[in-house]
């Protein structure tokens, strides 16, 4: 009896985050698909066809004569979303740069630190990962203003005597994101570095490399992985962002996923936001793939 | 071992000094006298005092925290089953899609996420409120309970499970007696982790939220847009010291537990030798 119980026990394992995850998860994804051919009206839920499946299978074929791409066809006749898609994405890669540039050198003295206060300094790195996103974005607001905090700052010791626009430009975006997302690049980066036998640089100095010469051709490679990955988690979710371009950024910043929050809540058309965001989960599918081979080797190599 | 250069600590130094004075400066912001949060007037902690007559936004911390509460838990059990099912099981039909499915979440944009919940509630006809936002948060949150846990099952010693088989015990018996106690510290930090992530939430819970089901960070959003005010930077301040003392307190004891099994250990080879 036990044996049996053992048995149906293992599949459920797999079968319940499984089911849950195919419901939650991808199921939406076809919802939103078919959502974004149907055509706006003003009613609850406010586009049709609206499926009735009490009409069965005649009543699904009847809805889906009436999909249309009329949506996609605006989406391409309208240059505010091409636009959009394309500030999205110059604005994630120049701010995944930035926090690579920032976030390597953090990495690489924390896998350079003793031994003993490693954990300490990981821990320092993962804490403000656990604070609100909205309260760290919150934060900059009043260092970033014109009468703010680093202005106050730099005209007291005399930088400058005019203040500095920062607050609603691309230079505030570009600082939140790199702001919000460096753990997600220094985590990775640091595990690489970490896992580095460091009698390969120091065989390369002997060898004759320069220190310099020598983290280029060894460390740096060696890392590759890490900062694929740490690169990844901060592009992707980058592109889509919401509450740092709407929070730092001003009036003529596009970026996608404001444009989509604004046709969705403003708007309330469901429908164009339902294509808005098919065409930004196409673009960001290739990196997604990508991603999850990246995890699942690491995954194979950690067996 | 390499050296620790000045050009390290110095980035080190640099680099935490980035990431930590934003929420300093916040939290001393917090205590301001001056209802202009960049002139500093003063000590006072009359913001917080004004926060406990703000009904509104209590109410909207209560069904935060409640959100979390459940959130964390299921996304837990369902996170731990499913990186259960990656480590142990390598080969099942759908195991790429499933991987997949587990992996994506982490990396996709929240808007998205949102808006395809949102369809599918109103797909299914189901009332949006408290319980459309617990199943949204249990969804995204239990992919990043599911590695952390894996992550430790990976470094799992293997043998002391197929031990506990060969000697008749069940799997899942096994489980419970011997996996599970094993990867408590991991699991504990999963829920923690789903946890703060549904407590923080903003653009998931606006996306799936319905009339009188409003949390926190929505609060918190609506006022933001009006304006920088110290009450604000009081809720910040509330919400950063929670956080920080759950996640020092967690920690604190798995390190006591380490040391502990550390201990035993030792002198259980003790006794051996």
């Amino acid at each position: 009896m036990e044996r049996i119980a053992s048995a149906v026990a293992s599949r459920l394992v797999i079968i319940v985050p499984y089911a849950w995850l195919l419901f939650f998860f991808l199921v939406p994804f076809f919802i939103v698909f078919r959502i974004s051919l149907s055509q706006t009206v003003i009613a609850m839920p406010p586009y049709t066809p609206v499926f009735d499946l009490a009409g069965g299978l005649s009543g699904i074929l009847e809805g889906m004569r009436e999909f249309s791409v009329d949506n996609y066809v605006w989406l391409t006749e309208d240059v505010l979303y091409f636009n959009a898609y394309v500030s999205s994405l110059i604005i994630a890669a120049v701010s995944t740069f930035l926090t690579l540039l920032i976030g390597y050198p953090i990495a690489y003295g924390m896998a350079q630190a003793p031994r003993s206060i490693r954990p300490t300094l990981l821990m320092l790195v993962i804490l403000p990962f656990w604070t609100s996103f909205l309260i760290r974005v919150y934060a900059w607001i009043a260092i970033l203003k014109p009468e703010g905090l680093l202005n106050q700052f730099l005209i007291t010791i005399g930088v400058i005597d005019q203040p500095l626009i920062i607050l609603n430009t691309n230079w505030a975006i570009y600082i939140g994101i790199v702001y919000s997302y460096l753990p997600f690049m220094v985590l990775p980066i640091y595990s690489a570095l970490e896992k580095m036998d460091h009698t390969l640089t120091e065989a390369a100095q002997d060898l004759g490399c320069t220190p310099i010469t020598a983290f280029w051709r060894v460390t740096f490679p060696l890392s590759l992985a890490g900062v694929v990955a740490g690169c990844l988690l901060v592009f992707i979710p980058a592109v889509g962002e919401f509450v740092i371009p709407d929070l730092l950024g001003g009036s003529e910043t596009l970026m996608i996923g404001k444009t989509l929050w604004n046709e969705f809540n403003s708007n309330r058309d469901w429908p164009v936001s339902s294509a808005v965001a098919t065409i930004l989960l196409l673009i960001l599918v290739l990196p997604i793939v990508y991603f999850q081979n990246v995890q699942a080797k690491a995954d194979s190599e950690g067996r | 071992m390499a050296k620790w250069s000045r050009f390290n600590i110095v980035s080190i130094v640099l680099g935490f000094g980035f990431l930590y004075l934003p929420i300093v400066l916040l939290v001393i912001f917090s205590f301001n006298e001056s209802k202009l949060v960049t002139v500093w007037a003063g000590f006072s902690t009359r913001w917080y005092a004004q926060l406990w007559h703000n009904q509104s936004l209590l109410d909207a911390a209560w069904v935060t925290i409640r959100v979390a509460l459940l959130s964390a838990t299921c996304a837990t059990v369902l996170g731990t089953l499913a990186a259960l099912a990656l480590v142990r099981y390598t080969r099942f039909r759908g195991r790429v899609l499933f991987s997949g499915m587990v992996y994506a979440p982490l990396v996709m944009p929240e808007v998205i996420t949102g808006l395809s919940l949102l369809l599918l509630f109103v797909a299914v006809g189901l009332d949006r409120g408290f319980w459309t936002i617990t199943l949204a948060h249990i969804t995204f949150t239990m992919c990043f309970v599911a590695v952390v846990v894996q992550s430790r099952l990976l470094s799992f010693d293997q043998s002391i499970e197929e031990a506990a088989l060969d000697l008749g015990a069940t799997p899942v018996r096994t489980f419970f007696a011997i996996t599970l106690p094993v990867i408590a510290p991991a699991v504990f930090s999963g829920w923690m982790l789903a946890f703060t992530l549904s407590l923080d939430d903003l653009v998931i819970s606006s996306f799936t939220t319905g009339p009188g089901a409003t949390t926190l960070p929505m609060k918190i959003y609506s006022q933001v847009r009006l304006g920088v005010t110290p009450e604000i930077n009081a809720i910040c301040t509330i919400l950063i010291g929670v956080v920080a003392l759950g996640v020092l307190v967690a920690s604190i004891v798995t390190r006591h537990r380490e040391m502990q099994r550390e201990r035993d250990e030792r002198a259980a080879f003790a006794a051996i030798g």
